[in-house]
């Protein structure tokens, strides 16, 4: 009966269409071909209600077909462009990351090398240092000894002069005392006897 | 009244707001073909408006650093090209918006179909068929335009022996004829089953809540309504991301086909 119904109001707006009528018409004829078919989808299963085949493929192909275009020209192009630009941002702040890293490790590697070159020379300074003050003090003892050991042989020099002048007024008083003894023996004497006479003793 | 908002099919009516008439055919019944617009056009039309929306408004400050909604579509985007690049190497990337495209209309087609009341534009297999004939058809032109006649080494795998290839020829022939079916089956099929018992659970509710005291026991398949409502969230997405993984896996085939 609905199928009925519907086939009445297609032949319906051929007919009208056909005539030009007025708009007022068609459009009542329209509204009864929906209707009539919206009374027929009931009836089946809408999936395989092969009369919105049709409008539902070309929509389809209509908002598929435009989403594929917008995907493809706008959306997915600016999204490519931005992960490109924050992947190159990225890769271009590594780089410069490592150029500077680069930079600090040769700066360290300077400053660690004129360290050790300080440090060496310092050592060195302390090292020269310390042997100039030994040869200083090595020249200056050596002079001191030099000077004590002359003046040690002069003080020696003088002890044996006394020495020696000691023992020759020995001999004049040895002399003196046994010329007093043998006068006082009773003999007499010269001061030349009394002298052979103690060099003769000495002598011995 | 009552009988027909329980009635589980009805959610799958399709209602025409106005028709640009019959096309086709000699003027008699079931000759040529009707184009409306209906339910299922505005939804697609939503499907398409909310994708490109999404996409092109989160990106427009193409910022360096991205706030929550360029993240998402910088997410989604990366999710599928990993997709594409790991199935289909790196040439099936030249259909990664073919992918993407689908990818995004199913599973927004899908999530549409989750809000009460509207329409679930996969829930139809024209609409399923449609997309899987296209992926079919994309595969097999570029399959031949890309490969020529070794395009057929498809249905020859390697290291088979002559007297069994006469057997796995045809079979493979037929598995690969039988793809664009279960390739729409599948989506449609899962679409359709989950919101026919959404529906009759909660027809149940219904039922039950006007039994009286007996309406108590409704707390049972509402309980299970909601449940199948987070099953539901999640076979939505699951089967947009299937129909992409396998679209992938079938360009594969049309770029490597030697196995």
């Amino acid at each position: 009966m609905a199928g009925e119904a519907q086939n009445e109001a297609v032949v319906d707006e051929g007919a009208v269409t056909h005539d030009g009528a007025t708009d007022a018409h068609a459009t009542t004829d329209t509204h009864a071909l929906t209707e009539a078919s919206g009374g027929h989808e009931v009836v089946g299963f809408p999936p395989f209600d092969a009369s919105t085949f049709g409008s539902q493929l070309l929509w389809l192909a209509i908002t598929f077909g435009a989403l594929y275009v917008i995907m493809a020209r706008v959306a997915l192009r600016r999204i490519g462009e931005i992960l490109e630009v924050r992947q190159d941002r990225i890769e271009s702040d590594l780089a410069e990351a490592d150029r500077m890293r680069q930079r600090t490790d040769q700066a360290i590697e300077a400053y660690e090398k004129e360290l050790a070159e300080a440090r060496q020379k310092a050592h060195g300074i302390a090292e020269q240092t310390r042997s100039d003050n030994s040869a200083a003090a090595d020249a200056r003892r050596a002079e001191v000894e030099a000077e004590l050991a002359k003046q040690m042989g002069a003080a020696e020099s003088r002890i044996q002069a006394t020495k020696a002048d000691a023992l020759k007024n020995v001999d004049s008083i040895a002399a003196e005392t046994a010329a007093a003894l043998v006068s006082q023996i009773g003999g007499t004497v010269t001061d030349k006897q009394a002298q052979s006479a103690v060099q003769k003793v000495l002598e011995g | 009244m009552s009988e027909k908002a329980i009635e589980p099919i009805h959610q799958f009516n399709i209602v025409k707001y106005f028709t640009f008439g019959n096309f086709g055919g000699n003027g008699t019944e079931g000759s040529g073909f009707e184009i409306a617009f209906t339910n299922s056009a505005l939804f697609m039309l939503l499907t398409l408006l909310t994708i490109s929306a999404f996409l092109i408004l989160s990106t427009r400050g193409r910022g360096l650093v991205p706030g929550r909604m360029q993240l998402m579509a910088e997410m989604v985007y990366e999710f599928v090209a990993n997709m594409v690049r790991s199935s289909a190497g790196t040439e099936g990337m030249r259909f990664f918006p073919f992918v993407f495209s689908l990818f995004m209309f199913i599973l927004v087609a899908n999530f549409f179909g989750m809000v009460p009341y509207f329409f679930t534009v996969t829930s139809h297999i024209i609409v399923t068929a449609f997309l899987a004939v296209l992926v079919f058809l994309v595969v097999v032109i570029y399959g031949f335009m890309r490969n020529g006649l070794s395009f057929l080494k498809l249905f020859v795998p390697p290291g088979i022996p002559w007297f069994i290839i006469w057997l796995v020829v045809p079979i493979e022939i037929i598995s690969f004829l039988s793809r664009p079916l279960s390739h729409s089956l599948r989506l449609w099929g899962n679409m359709l089953a989950g919101h026919i018992v959404l529906k009759v659970f909660g027809g149940m509710v219904v039922a039950l809540l006007g039994a009286g005291a007996w309406g108590v026991v409704a707390i049972l398949p509402f309980g299970m309504a909601v449940a199948l409502t987070g099953l539901e969230f999640l076979v939505a997405a699951l089967q947009a991301f299937v129909f992409a993984v396998l679209t992938c896996v079938y360009l594969n085939d049309a770029i490597h086909p030697g196995h």
